[in-house]
């Protein structure tokens, strides 16, 4: 049988012809590149690649298949999905699905064997941009084209990840408080490994009714997008400053550092990958992470300091305040995928 | 931390000798640790007796000892030099072993060395077994469980303990005689009994076996603050049960999912952390396919021969940095000098898949036991990147030199499908070709992973690549479309692999390609996956649209390296390849090197201006030479493979530097050398092609015996032998013909003279000729197994003379332009020819060295117009050294079953050692003692077994050796000449009259010499065969030839030991 043949357009007028596999249909999505030579189920399965399309660097995907337990989320996030060789002969001893049919089950537009080198290099050079991946490339006008790519926007896309409704998650210790932006389950599996009590609220939660639960810490998440696109969140947030712990991680760790009055830039790039250099300013140890962000924490205010900084490019990769009980870090230590050298940092936060 | 202002010098101990196990990874390492030491302004002291190395280079170190790799000399080189640090783990186990003894002999401590980088305590941690065992117990890593057992009665309740199956391996046994695995107690018992009764020490291992498990190896580099990254995951593509050094394997990791993934890498750097490495790590892991189940194989707290793969995997200097962090510097302080921008601190991501596939000895040794092991038998490795595992795989396989350009291997076809089953099972060098038959005649996938273990992911890759290959066979190179061609190429077939399966040359597929514009582009490693802009050129090449290499417009020259280390084509040849870069930076020439071999000097990313990690095909060097339009090309310095591009690159007009194609032919053609030589009136031995007995009979009758037979096909005296009458002859002519009568014999007459070397540089006028070396055992066996003196002690000024009158009309006759190797033989005071080869050789570092002449410089100058005599070298011989070198020649024999040991005519030696000293005498003993030869002296033990032909030249010998306190142990014939003539002698039983025998006197350790000279080798039936079988798997000092044994026994007489000899630095000699 004849594949479909499928084109990457990007905004600066880039084209890449490939096969279409998994759910084939247009999707329009900021395109993104993740250097991960493991870990392509979690990355599928990370809610902050809402809205984007996510582009693996490593060459071949697929090789051990997927499975119901590496499961980030309940579904992918992501609008498409883009590896140079999409594995046909999947094996692992947990593979249950390839993912050409994973992708097709959760409705994820796959493009397989463009030149995915050539892809990054233009993000790395050009910067994040916008672009279409389409069946149709012959039937769609240039005009047509732009005004679809300019059509996308991602600024209420938390709404799509975050829950709908509270929830509790039983345990016997500390009770947080969980501001879901788009959460990764492996963030939520670390606080329960280490017995925590936890009420996961959706991203439009206000002050008063976190307190009412009385938890111990807040705990925001990491979450798709522009951490500027979520004002309730960061009033939430600064209401809550001084009342009680609050940690974050990712997105969360943005909400936090806005709501003390830093502010936030976007990267040319951004950082997606799982072998970053972190700096722990305080030990000046250095811990390898997997990082997934777009947009970095700079200018901190007298009372906020840095508490990790990225080793490359010298940005922030962490901060506390200097007398209040408030720290978070850009970085995922709770991996999944990546290194789990920085697994400690649960325990910093609930210390 | 920033580097500690402390360290001023410091000294680096190198590898040694090649052996198989041991071989051009280091020199690539320890090179990288000394220019990165001495970068800081540090002084380097070097040892290592390995002279074809780069490291050795006067330039590297800024005191270099080639000096025998022992406790004794390291200390005469630490009293003389004083270098406040020792830096373990640059130079492989040789190197590691040797640091833990002087710290353990307080040497260290004597002369106030501190070791820095990794700690002695450290290492020794992971070095035994029970260290391991008790390290793993605290960092609570599983391990394989094993126990020794002395009773059945203790195997069978370890073996319920554990759960079957379990392997038994019989302690102290030669090649695991005696083991097995058992499947229930009954076969357990069965084998602990037998392998308890063979074993000496009456004792046996019982070890859980993991038989099926993948093997997964991680790279780990960790600094004195506690920084711990991993650089790279390697996955073999044979499971557990092949030497990793014997297994195709890949890189990254292909079959874990990031749970395993981080589950191993988090092992590793917690088995680091524990015990505190500063520097690198290699830890080997196996794990269960069916569950998380792991366990650490072994660490290696060292650079090694997968840091070397890693190394060039992902373009991350390992060695480099392990030396930086020895010097108190932390990762993220150091530079990444790949991107110029990002630090040491960061795990390297790839892009594309690299595959490393042995080079195995089997052409050379055709009588081997082939089946792979726990025992490496590789001699090298070469090293493929694609941005596939199908395209990574095809070029590797390309790569290795052995005619094969796809999967399709003749003798796998020959094969029936119950013979190939067994083969895929029970591995060989051929297993590859095998599966894919097997694959190819539709025996079932899933049944091809239940036998062989291997993972589904790569059996699945190979019957993919097995189903392209006969789909292609469907079409012609006429109705093969633009799409269908490209697809081929995307997935790393080559253009003769294509025109194989499709029945068409391969330069039709070459001319179509450019008819359809398919040309390859060159993507870049850059230890990031194209996240951040590299500045370091390394490339590989795809068939994508993007191209990455952009050629300058700088003039620019082409070497062309020697891929993977082989008998007979060794690190030498990458020694010249990287001075000629050398050289070429020099005059400011962008360089460009192409090469296959992960572990050498050449292919390390800063050596030359750009690198193309590429396989050295007519194809895949043509397109590299497309792309760059170099200005010249320089094939000499990469030994036979880059000499057999030479009349390809002429046909495609690319420019050759240096000896025209046409001349390397007529040196390479027979016929047309003899012309050459007769028009010259120069002596070579006599010979003729036969066709069959008769004619070789009345051969024979016209030269007289002892005669050279050789098949007239193979290259490398591959079948050579001397026969002494015509019995012998018949019997080789009978077996040349029955194996193939489609090809003459060659008989040449034999003259038992003294051999001669010189390797000469003309720039087709002048010819400069560094020095003269003299083999020290006479003619008839191999230039590279011979030891080679220089100066030579017993040639007269007026043979001296005629080699170098015969060396300057041999090379203005042959218009050379660079180098050129000559052999000879000085009979009865008459000097034959025997080989000449236009091109750079096996002896151009030692005499390079020895001489202090730049030969490679001087060479590629003249490539690139220059002059003898612009360069102010006058022609004809340069002054000799005060010094006197001697070669000697290292086998790996003991690592290769059944492979013959004795000298020949065929090279078997893998590597080189050499002595320097003030006299013949002192460098020899140096020689003796750098080989790990037994000198025997003081009540020493030697066994001889003596052919008859012999017998008369050995008594003279045998007195002196009796003479000096030593007594002998012989079999029947020996033992009775001998005392018969008055020399003690105890009687061993030969092999034929029961035991105990001769074998069971070697194997008792009681013998500290062997003496076997043999009528001729490569019987394996023979009890002489056997007895140097037996020398070489108990690492006995074994002497084959009467002229090695005269040398010996001088040396025994001097009565030398470490005092009486001086260290001498090479920045001293020449």
């Amino acid at each position: 049988m004849d594949r479909v043949k499928a084109q990457l357009i990007l905004e600066n007028g880039a084209k890449f012809t490939g096969l279409a596999f998994g759910d084939i249909h247009d999707v329009v999505g900021e395109v993104v590149f993740t250097t991960g030579m493991t870990g392509y189920q979690e990355t599928l399965t990370d809610p902050s690649f809402a809205g984007q399309i996510v582009t693996m660097t490593y060459p071949l995907i697929g090789n051990y298949g997927l499975n119901f337990e590496d499961m980030e989320s309940k579904k992918p996030a992501l609008r498409g999905f883009i590896v140079r060789e999409c594995c046909d002969y999947p094996n692992n001893f947990r593979s249950e699905m390839d993912l050409d049919g994973f992708l097709k089950q959760y409705g994820v537009m796959g493009l397989e064997g463009i030149d995915t080198r050539a892809l990054t290099r233009i993000i790395r050079n050009y910067g994040v941009m916008n672009g279409i991946i389409t069946t149709e490339a012959d039937k769609l006008s240039d005009d047509e084209i732009q005004k679809r790519l300019a059509s996308l926007d991602n600024s209420k896309i938390i709404d799509t990840v975050s829950t709908k409704e509270k929830y509790v998650i039983d345990g016997r210790k500390q009770h947080i408080a969980f501001i879901d932006m788009g959460t990764k389950s492996g963030i939520l599996r670390d606080f329960k490994a280490r017995g925590c009590k936890i009420t996961v609220f959706p991203h439009d939660v206000s002050a008063d009714e976190i307190l009412e639960v009385n938890p111990d810490l807040v705990f925001i998440s990491n979450g798709p997008g522009d951490p500027t696109d979520n004002p309730e969140t960061i009033e939430t947030v600064k209401s809550l400053v001084g009342k009680i712990k609050i940690c974050g991680i990712c997105m969360g760790h943005q909400i936090i550092g806005l709501a003390l009055g830093c502010k936030t830039k976007k990267l040319k790039f951004g950082h997606h990958g799982g072998n970053h250099p972190v700096k722990n300013i305080e030990k000046n140890q250095v811990y390898i992470t997997s990082q997934n962000h777009n947009y970095v924490v700079c200018d901190l205010p007298d009372d906020v300091e840095a508490t990790y900084i990225n080793v490359n490019d010298g940005t922030i990769e962490g901060i506390a305040h200097k007398s209040l009980p408030i720290q978070s870090v850009q970085f995922h230590p709770e991996a999944s995928p990546g290194p789990i050298d920085t697994q400690a940092i649960f325990d910093d936060f609930l210390a | 931390m920033p580097k500690n202002k402390d360290i001023k010098k410091v000294l680096v101990i190198g590898s040694g000798p090649i052996v198989i196990g041991q071989a051009a990874e280091f020199d690539y390492s320890g090179t990288q640790a000394c220019r990165a030491i001495k970068e800081e302004g540090i002084e380097v002291v070097l040892v290592n007796s390995n002279p074809a190395t780069i490291m050795t280079d006067p330039e590297v170190a800024d005191a270099t000892y080639i000096e025998p790799l022992t406790v004794e000399f390291l200390e005469k080189v630490i009293a003389l030099e004083k270098p406040d640090s020792l830096i373990a783990g640059m130079g492989g186990q040789t190197g590691l072993n040797l640091a833990c003894e002087l710290y353990d002999r307080k040497i260290l401590e004597k002369y106030g060395v501190n070791v820095i980088g990794t700690s002695i305590a450290s290492i020794k941690e992971g070095e035994d077994r029970d260290s391991f065992k008790r390290l793993m117990e605290r960092t609570n890593q599983p391990i394989v469980e094993s126990d020794i057992v002395t009773t059945v009665d203790d195997a069978l309740k370890f073996a319920s303990e554990i759960g079957y199956p379990v392997i038994v391996r019989p302690a102290y046994t030669l090649g695991g005689t005696g083991g097995g695995i058992a499947e229930n107690e009954d076969e357990l018992a069965e084998i602990t009994s037998h392998g308890l009764h063979l074993s000496r020490v009456g004792q046996v291992l019982i070890e859980k076996s993991i038989k099926g498990w993948k093997e997964i190896e991680f790279e780990v580099i960790r600094d004195g603050q506690g920084n711990c990254i991993t650089v790279c995951s390697m996955e073999n593509v044979d499971p557990v049960g092949v030497h990793t050094g014997d297994s195709i394997v890949v890189a990254p990791a292909q079959t874990l999912a990031d749970r395993e993934y981080q589950m191993l890498r988090k092992a590793a750097i917690d088995i680091i952390n524990s015990i505190e490495i500063k520097g690198g790590c290699n830890v080997q892991f196996a794990l269960d396919p069916h569950s998380f189940n792991y366990a650490v194989i072994e660490i290696n707290p060292r650079v090694s021969r997968s840091s070397a793969l890693a190394s060039k995997a992902t373009g991350y200097p390992i060695a480099k940095i392990a030396a930086k962090i020895a010097l108190g510097y932390n990762l993220d302080e150091i530079l990444n000098a790949v991107t110029g921008k990002t630090y040491a601190c960061f795990e390297p991501a790839l892009d594309y898949c690299v595959i490393k596939i042995p080079k195995w000895p089997f052409d050379k040794f055709f009588g081997a036991k082939r089946q792979l092991g726990t025992k490496m038998m590789a001699t090298g490795e070469i090293m493929a990147i694609g941005n596939s595992f199908e395209a990574a795989l095809l070029k590797g396989v390309r790569s290795l030199e052995i005619k094969q350009y796809n999967l399709e291997l003749e003798a796998s076809k020959n094969r029936s499908t119950e013979v190939l089953k067994k083969h895929v099972q029970r591995p060989d060098d051929e297993r590859l070709f095998d599966l894919a038959e097997l694959l190819r005649r539709g025996y079932l996938m899933e049944k091809v992973c239940e036998i062989t273990g291997m993972d589904p992911f790569f059996v699945k890759k190979i019957q993919k690549i097995v189903r392209m290959e006969e789909e292609l066979k469907t079409y012609t190179i006429d109705t093969i479309t633009p799409e269908i061609l490209r697809e081929y190429k995307k997935k790393g077939f080559s253009d003769k692999g294509i025109a194989n399966l499709i029945g068409c040359g391969g330069d039709d597929v070459y001319k179509l390609r450019k008819k359809f514009n398919i040309i390859p582009v060159y993507k870049m490693v850059d230890t990031c996956a194209g996240e951040f802009e590299a500045v370091s050129p390394y490339y590989y090449s795809t068939y994508d649209e993007s191209n990455e290499a952009v050629p300058s417009d700088h003039k620019k020259v082409l070497v062309i390296g020697s891929g993977p280390i082989r008998i007979g084509q060794g690190i030498e040849f990458d020694y010249c390849s990287v001075h000629s870069v050398m050289a070429l930076k020099k005059f400011g020439i962008e360089t460009i090197i192409l090469n296959n071999n992960p572990e050498t000097v050449s292919t390390d990313f800063d050596t030359s201006d750009r690198l193309y990690f590429e396989p050295l095909t007519e194809e895949d060097v043509l397109s590299v030479i497309e792309l760059e339009k170099p200005d010249g090309v320089i094939l000499q310095f990469g030994g036979q493979t880059a000499i057999k591009l030479a009349n390809f690159l002429r046909d495609m007009k690319v420019p050759i530097y240096g000896t025209k194609p046409e001349q390397i032919d007529a040196a390479e053609d027979r016929e047309k050398f003899d012309e050459i030589l007769e028009e010259l009136g120069i002596a070579r031995p006599k010979g003729k092609a036969v066709w069959s007995i008769r004619e070789g009979k009345s051969q024979a009758e016209a030269l007289g015996y002892p005669l050279l037979v050789r098949p007239s096909y193979v290259l490398g005296g591959q079948g050579m032998e001397i026969t002494h009458n015509e019995e012998e002859l018949v019997s080789y002519l009978t077996h040349a013909f029955k194996n193939d009568n489609k090809n003459p014999v060659l008989i040449d007459r034999y003259l038992g003279g003294r051999e001669l070397e010189v390797d000469a540089i003309c720039d087709g006028k002048d010819v400069l000729i560094p020095g003269i070396m003299e083999h020290l055992e006479r003619a008839g066996i191999h230039s590279g197994d011979s030891v080679s003196i220089y100066p030579p002690q017993n040639v007269s000024d007026r043979m001296k003379e005629k080699i170098i009158d015969v060396t300057k009309k041999i090379s203005v006759a042959l218009k050379v332009i660079g180098m050129i190797n000559i052999q000879f033989i000085d009979f009865k005071d008459e000097l034959y020819i025997i080989e000449v080869n236009p091109r750079s050789s096996r002896t151009v570092p030692y005499i390079s060295k020895v001489t202090g002449i730049p030969v490679i410089e001087i060479a590629t100058r003249i490539m690139l117009g220059e002059t003898l005599e612009s360069m102010g070298y006058k022609s004809g011989i340069a002054k000799e050294s005060k010094y006197v070198a001697v070669k000697v020649p290292i086998f790996s024999t003991e690592k290769l079953p059944r492979v013959e040991v004795s000298l020949g005519p065929e090279m078997r030696s893998t590597g080189e050692v050499l002595g320097i000293g003030t006299d013949f005498k002192h460098a020899l003993y140096k020689g003796f003692v750098a080989a790990s030869t037994t000198i025997p002296r003081n009540h020493g033990t030697i066994l001889a077994t003596i052919c008859d032909h012999d017998k008369e030249e050995f008594l003279g010998i045998a007195k002196r050796l009796a003479a000096c306190g030593n007594r002998f142990i012989a079999t029947g014939g020996t033992a009775a000449f001998l005392r018969e003539h008055g020399i003690e002698v105890q009687v061993a039983k030969k092999i034929s009259e029961g035991v105990p025998n001769v074998l069971d006197v070697i194997r008792s350790g009681m013998i500290d010499l062997i003496i076997d000279i043999p009528k001729k080798g490569n019987n394996t039936n023979s009890d002489g065969f056997k007895i140097r079988r037996a020398a070489a798997e108990c690492s006995i000092s074994l002497l084959t030839s009467m002229d090695t044994l005269a040398a010996m026994t001088s040396i025994v007489e001097s009565n030398f030991t470490p005092d009486d000899v001086n260290v001498i630095a090479i920045q001293d000699v020449g």
